[in-house]
C-alpha cells in the first residue's frame, strides 16, 4: 500500500458518444470547444469526454445533445481522462470498459429509432408500445437428449 | 427527480435514457468517482484497498467471499440511495468472472428485496424492439414523475 493523493477532486467527467449518419465525432468536438469556456474537452474516436465542475459539464453536454438528440448518448465516467490506471497509453490494448461501449453502441441504431418514434407519442400510445420483448427459450435439455439419441440410432 | 439504479451498472444506454427522461441514473461511475477522489491509501495494481471488503459487510454477510464484499462497497451506497431500478436481463457485456457474477446476483436480490419499483427488460435486437425498449423505459420513468430534458 502507498499513500494516495487524488487528482481532479470535485470534478465530473462525462462521455459523449455519437452514432449518427449526419454528425461525426469531429463535429461534436468542434461544437464542444465552442461552448467549453475552460472546461476540459478530450476528443476520442466515438465523441468526446468532458471534465469540469458539475454545472459546467451539464451546460456543455446539454448543448452537445441538441446537435443530434436521437443519436447522441451521454453517461458518467468515474475516472478522469488520462488516468494512469485506465488510460490505454499506460496499459496497452483496449481500455477496460471499452468492450461494453462497443457492445452497446451496436444497439444505438435501434435505440435511436425508438427515441424518434416515441418522441411524439402520448401516454396511451407509450403504454401500447411498451410491450415486453420476448425471446425464444433455449433448447430444452430433454429435446437435446432426444436429438442426440435419434442421431445415434 | 428519482434516483434510478441501472443494471448493468456501467450501461451507456440506460444511463443516457434515465438522464434524458429527467431522473438521476445511479451507475457504478458515481461510486468509482467517489472512490478515486477520496484521499487515503492505494494498493496498486489493485484499486480496492483492504478497507473495502470491511465496508461491504453492510450489504453482504461475513462468510461471503471478500471479492464480492469489496465490490459491494462500490455498489452498496448506490443500492441504499436507489428509489427505483431498471434491470436488463441477460446483458451479454455484464458477463465477467465469478466474483462479478455473484456480486450481480446479490445486487439484483437486494434490489428486489428493497421493494422499490423495478423494470425488467432485455436489450433490443430490431427496430421494433427498440421502440418497445424506449417506450417501456419512458412510461416507467413517467410514472416516477420528473420532466424530460
Amino acid at each position: 500500500m502507498k499513500e494516495y493523493t487524488p487528482e481532479y477532486v470535485g470534478s465530473v467527467t462525462k462521455y459523449v458518444f455519437v452514432d449518427s449518419p449526419n454528425t461525426t465525432p469531429q463535429d461534436i468536438a468542434i461544437a464542444a470547444y465552442e461552448v467549453a469556456m475552460g472546461v476540459m474537452i478530450k476528443e476520442t474516436c466515438f465523441g468526446v469526454q468532458v471534465t469540469g465542475t458539475p454545472d459546467e459539464v451539464t451546460r456543455v453536454v446539454d448543448a452537445l445533445r441538441k446537435l443530434d438528440p436521437y443519436h447522441i448518448f451521454i453517461k458518467d465516467r468515474g475516472f478522469p481522462p488520462g488516468d494512469q490506471r485506465r488510460c490505454r497509453a499506460n496499459l496497452g490494448g483496449a481500455r477496460p470498459g471499452y468492450l461494453g461501449h462497443e457492445y452497446e453502441i451496436s444497439l444505438a441504431r435501434f435505440i435511436s429509432y425508438g427515441l424518434r418514434e416515441t418522441d411524439t407519442m402520448n401516454d396511451n400510445d407509450l403504454l401500447k408500445a411498451a410491450v415486453p420483448i420476448r425471446r425464444a427459450s433455449p433448447l430444452d435439455i430433454d429435446d437435446l437428449l432426444s436429438i442426440i439419441e435419434t442421431e445415434e440410432a | 427527480m428519482a434516483k434510478v439504479f441501472i443494471y448493468p451498472a456501467t450501461s451507456l444506454m440506460l444511463s443516457d435514457l434515465v438522464a434524458r427522461f429527467g431522473h438521476e441514473p445511479l451507475g457504478s461511475a458515481l461510486s468509482i468517482r467517489d472512490h478515486i477522489q477520496t484521499p487515503g491509501f492505494d494498493s496498486p495494481p489493485l484499486q480496492i484497498t483492504p478497507e473495502d471488503p470491511k465496508k461491504g459487510l453492510r450489504w453482504a454477510a461475513v462468510e461471503v467471499p471478500s471479492g464480492v464484499r469489496g465490490r459491494m462497497s462500490i455498489y452498496g451506497p448506490l443500492l441504499d440511495a436507489a428509489e427505483a431500478a431498471i434491470i436488463v436481463d441477460d446483458a451479454e457485456f455484464a458477463f465477467g468472472c465469478m466474483g462479478c457474477a455473484r456480486t450481480n446476483e446479490l445486487l439484483i436480490f437486494r434490489l428486489k428485496q428493497k421493494g422499490i419499483p423495478i423494470l425488467n427488460l432485455v436489450y433490443p435486437k430490431t427496430q421494433d424492439e427498440g421502440v418497445a425498449f424506449v417506450a417501456s423505459i419512458k412510461s416507467f420513468l413517467k410514472e416516477l414523475g420528473g420532466d424530460e430534458q
